[in-house]
């Protein structure tokens, strides 16, 4: 594996409504085909760290970054990013499953169809191989046009995976994808994580320190808007230099 | 009479209260309803829908005149009002949420939703009626979607704020612009509430008298001239059911009956729609 930085966040600051600093000088590389995993307690900032990469936080007003995210070479918080574009190379899945009102199909159209695809034996096919990387295919082969609201929990967070795969971004970043699953969705999911970093980069927020361990190849530990360490997660969970991190993970805390 | 007794008697005494309030509501209700059912269907023959209103005391006619006026008055009211109210409702819920604006519309749209019809009505007399000269169409159904505007908005910005934001965020992370996000995403998840907005507001105005007294007026001939005077159902059961003639009366319970039933149809659509969606 090459072991080349895809994301890089260089002395971000993030404040919410202009004045509240919930990310402070963080530095931060998100490997290329890798799972990086953020872990910390309650508002410590990973959500809002992740948020930054696809920049999320642009939707609400009054929100300031600085400091510099690269990918691809460029600062993608310069103003003149395409954020659209931006959004379509760095897909995101949520804490809860998204499904759309439509069917299982077109919420997988969706996308391909807003990145100008308008070819229908395109469109299947980018369907079909989405479905199948997502580990779907064989559940809902039969049933691709009915509502993505008759799926299970865990077969809607396959799903909206699915969507976000059909336009082959570079990065997934996964906001807590699991926290709303049953054990054994969650574990389809683990599954499909560490399957999807051979095509993609991930970078995922967890509570969950054994979802970290088992999944992912690197980790940062964060805490009141600072990146305690980052490191390998082998060596996070063994052998972590910070005090700090070790008692978060030996469970002293959080 | 021990505190357990006490509480059995309280009980007693509210749920007799209640049920005889829901009662008294009901027999009222099944009193008119029944009423106009009986007396109208009785009243129901084709002429009343395929011949125009005869000279006054002469005897036969029909109301086919105020049949097409209301539907031209309503239908065109609904064209008016539904684009403007979802798009307003639009507006507030998505591009203005949360801002000082946006609440000071939405307030206005619930007194707009309960200021008396015959307010309405004397308005639009004043800017469409009077300058003109002359009772016309155009105000009729101007009057009805101002009545209807803020049912729409109203009930489009409450259901639109019910989509979760996490679903506009998913369209969003997936590289779609704002109006694509609302039309494509939001619009669906809320289709069903809209719709069923939309069809209650029909029901609501289809049944309103007093603004067309003021605006369309009421036309005992045959006209589909939006610029004149224009015959409606609800225009026309006011000045028969106040005639002398028999007659009249007559036709007066059919197109009660009518259009009570139209309402109740649009009324049913709407509660199944809601029953359909959720179900």
């Amino acid at each position: 594996m090459v072991d080349t930085v895809e994301l890089q966040a260089k002395d971000l600051n993030f404040y919410y409504a202009g004045n509240v600093h919930s990310l402070k000088q963080v530095n931060v590389s998100a490997h290329k085909n890798a799972v990086t995993a953020l872990i910390g307690p309650s508002g410590c900032g990973k959500t809002t760290l992740l948020r930054c990469f696809n920049r999320m936080h642009d939707l609400y007003p009054k929100n300031r970054y600085e400091g510099e995210i690269l990918f691809e070479g460029r600062n993608i918080l310069a103003n003149d990013v395409d954020i659209i574009k931006l959004r379509s190379r760095i897909g995101m899945v949520f804490q809860k499953p998204t499904p759309f009102p439509m069917t299982i199909f077109d919420n997988i159209s969706y996308g391909l169809k807003l990145n100008g695809i308008s070819k229908r034996s395109e469109i299947s096919e980018r369907v079909e191989k989405a479905l199948k990387n997502a580990a779907l295919w064989d559940e809902v082969r039969d049933k691709l046009h009915v509502s993505a609201y008759d799926l299970s929990g865990g077969q809607q967070q396959r799903l909206v995976i699915a969507r976000a795969l059909a336009v082959e971004p570079h990065v997934l970043l996964f906001d807590e994808p699991t926290s709303a699953l049953d054990p054994i969705s969650t574990g389809k999911i683990e599954e499909l994580i560490v399957q999807l970093k051979n095509n993609v980069s991930i970078i995922i927020v967890t509570h969950n320190m054994q979802q970290a361990a088992r999944i992912s190849d690197w980790t940062g530990f964060m805490m009141l808007g600072e990146l305690i360490e980052f490191d390998k997660t082998d060596k996070m969970f063994t052998a972590p230099s910070e005090k700090l991190t070790e008692d978060y993970i030996t469970g002293r805390f959080g | 009479m021990n505190i357990d007794q006490k509480r059995r008697v309280e009980s007693i005494i509210a749920l007799s209260l209640s049920t005889l309030a829901a009662l008294s509501g009901l027999f009222w209700l099944v009193f008119i309803l029944g009423d106009v059912l009986v007396r109208g269907i009785g009243a129901l023959k084709l002429a009343l829908f395929l011949n125009d209103p005869t000279p006054a005391g002469v005897a036969g006619g029909g109301l086919r005149n105020a049949f097409i006026g209301q539907l031209m008055i309503t239908g065109v009211a609904t064209l008016i009002g539904v684009p403007i109210g979802v798009l307003g409702g639009t507006f507030l819920a998505e591009y203005a949420r949360g801002t000082k604006l946006a609440r000071s519309i939405s307030i206005l749209s619930d007194i707009m939703v309960s200021v008396p019809s015959i307010v309405v009505g004397t308005f639009i007399y004043a800017i469409m009626v009077k300058p003109i000269g002359h009772f016309n169409g155009w105000a009729g159904a101007a009057a009805l979607a101002v009545i209807m505007i803020p049912v729409v908005l109203r009930t489009t910005e409450d259901m639109l704020s019910l989509v979760p934001w996490t679903l506009r965020e998913a369209a969003f992370a997936l590289g779609a612009p704002y109006y694509k996000v609302i039309i494509q995403v939001v619009y669906r998840g809320a289709a069903t509430g809209i719709l069923t907005g939309i069809l209650l507001s029909i029901a609501r105005v289809a049944g309103e008298t007093a603004p067309l007294l003021f605006t369309s007026f009421n036309n005992s001939f045959m006209s589909t001239d939006m610029r004149g005077p224009l015959a409606s159902l609800t225009a026309s059961i006011f000045q028969y059911a106040m005639g002398p003639y028999e007659d009249w009366h007559v036709q007066a319970w059919g197109a009660s009956f009518v259009i009570t039933v139209f309402i109740l149809l649009i009324t049913i659509a709407g509660r199944l729609i809601i029953k359909w969606r959720y179900k």
